[in-house]
């Protein structure tokens, strides 16, 4: 009897075993199989967005805390991605930048108003900064940049150390929250040049 | 003394409340004040046109949806949603509760599958009601009002779909590389004045969104349901239209609900 009970149960745990997956792998094929089915399929969807390149799948693997040798081949990989506008000049207008740093408007893709390709995009840096302190609706995901350019200066070292944060924030930080916003083509250089202006500029409402 | 004393307390902790008020802005005292009130929730009109289409005998095959198991037997709506998502023999499938219905539509009543899901959700830009698909899943909803967030996790599928979220959650994708952890990864974070609750561990966070979903929502002046909820989240991180009812939203709404176990539905709910 009691064999018979015993081999049942190793019958029932090898069954289990069999049909639903449990090593990672076998999830992650899953977690792939379910993304090529979750989406709505169709040119104007951007399908390609659902690719992840090398930086994110180890991000997502490790759930943002990737290993010393990985953090430092995403720093060398991202750092190589950074291009900078015309004739270097990475400080660009902070009235420009103001803008920049607060419009919301930016690739949304799909069925309802989708964000037409030849307007100006922004940041939504509020959305997870502060920054002028007049502006009191704003997020905390990231960290206060309100005096920013009191507390850093506006030195060339200053400059570029801004400009390439936001360029690509994980050629500094491997699996950095903040989006990749030069890299990914969200934002232009001259556009980051003016968001480093916004920072770092005494005239702006930033540093007052 | 003594009468001196006591104004000076209150004084005291009237500054220190104002003090904490200022460190963490939100809209939480002002949510309370304006939807406590149940009764007044507009969603109960939005239930009341559910349980009507839900009986009805509707589709090519005229019957009612009194005809479909929704996991504790047919014909039974109380205490469903409470124990969704869960495992489904005649599916092969984990369903949470639209995808389900989707099942019962199409299976029993008779509807193709492909027309129902040509408009799932009303356009609040457009000003537009409630879709059947929203009014039939906030009624079924609602009739576990009251009860545990108490979804099964003893069928292996269920335990893989619960794993399988869980992995989608911390998935980097999109022109702004996030997951569901970018926002929702952690204590006390905000997008601007909105609360993000943390859903990267179980609790009172993830009780508090799911035991209140389907809600209505102020600022659409409709009522939302989960999937809903998951499609515009996928809308913010620049990724294209979720499939409704598909595994990967399934999967989604499996791990939370399992972060939010042993909370309460309070049904509908309301919110910003």
């Amino acid at each position: 009897m009691k064999k018979t009970l015993l081999a049942s149960v190793a019958l029932t745990v090898l069954a289990g075993v069999a049909w639903a997956a449990d090593d990672e792998k076998a999830i992650q094929a899953l977690v792939d199989q379910y993304i090529s089915t979750g989406y709505q399929q169709g040119e104007k969807q951007h399908l390609e967005r659902l690719k992840q390149d090398e930086t994110l799948i180890t991000c997502s693997e490790t759930r943002n805390i990737p290993s010393p040798e990985q953090a430092k081949a995403i720093i060398e990989r991202e750092k190589a991605t950074i291009k900078y506008p015309e004739g270097n000049k990475m400080l660009g207008n902070w009235e420009k930048g103001k803008e920049v740093f607060n419009t919301g408007f930016a690739m949304r893709v799909g069925v309802i108003s989708p964000d037409k390709a030849d307007k100006p995009r922004g940041g939504n840096c509020y959305a997870c900064h502060a920054a002028d302190p007049k502006e009191v609706a704003a997020g905390n995901i990231g960290n206060s940049l309100t005096g920013y350019g009191k507390m850093r200066g506006n030195s060339e070292e200053t400059v570029k150390y801004t400009y390439d944060k936001i360029f690509n924030s994980q050629s500094m930080m491997a699996c950095s929250n903040m989006p990749r916003f030069g890299h990914n083509g969200v934002l232009s250089p001259e556009q980051i040049a003016d968001l480093v202006a916004f920072l770092v500029d005494p005239a702006s409402p930033v540093n007052k | 003394m003594k009468n001196v004393l006591l104004p000076g307390l209150l004084i005291s902790s009237l500054a220190l409340t104002a003090v904490y008020a200022a460190e963490e802005p939100n809209a939480d005292a002002y949510r309370e004040m304006t939807y406590g009130d149940r009764d007044a929730n507009p969603a109960l009109l939005v239930v009341d046109r559910g349980e009507e289409l839900f009986k009805e005998k509707r589709g090519p095959k005229a019957v009612s949806m009194e005809e479909c198991d929704f996991g504790l037997g047919k014909g039974v709506v109380k205490g469903v949603y409470a124990e969704l998502p869960r495992y489904f023999q005649d599916t092969d499938r984990v369903q949470d509760l639209e995808s389900r219905m989707i099942t019962c539509m199409t299976t029993v009543q008779g509807f193709d599958e492909a027309e129902l899901k040509k408009k799932t959700y009303a356009n609040e830009k457009a000003n537009e009601d409630n879709t059947d698909l929203e009014a039939i899943a906030v009624y079924i909803a609602s009739q576990s009002d009251g009860m545990k967030i108490n979804p099964p996790t003893a069928h292996p599928k269920e335990q893989e779909m619960i794993k399988v979220g869980e992995a989608l959650f911390y998935h980097r994708t999109g022109p702004l590389d996030f997951s569901c952890a970018s926002c929702h990864g952690a204590d006390q974070k905000r997008i601007r004045l909105q609360n993000l609750g943390n859903f990267s561990k179980a609790g009172k966070d993830a009780q508090k969104a799911i035991g209140g979903w389907p809600t209505y929502r102020v600022s659409h002046a409709a009522v939302r349901t989960m999937q809903h909820r998951i499609w515009d989240c996928e809308g913010q991180m620049r990724l294209p239209d979720t499939e409704y009812g598909a595994p990967l939203s399934v999967a989604l709404i499996a791990y939370l609900t399992a972060q939010a176990k042993d909370g309460t539905y309070v049904l509908p709910g309301m919110s910003r």
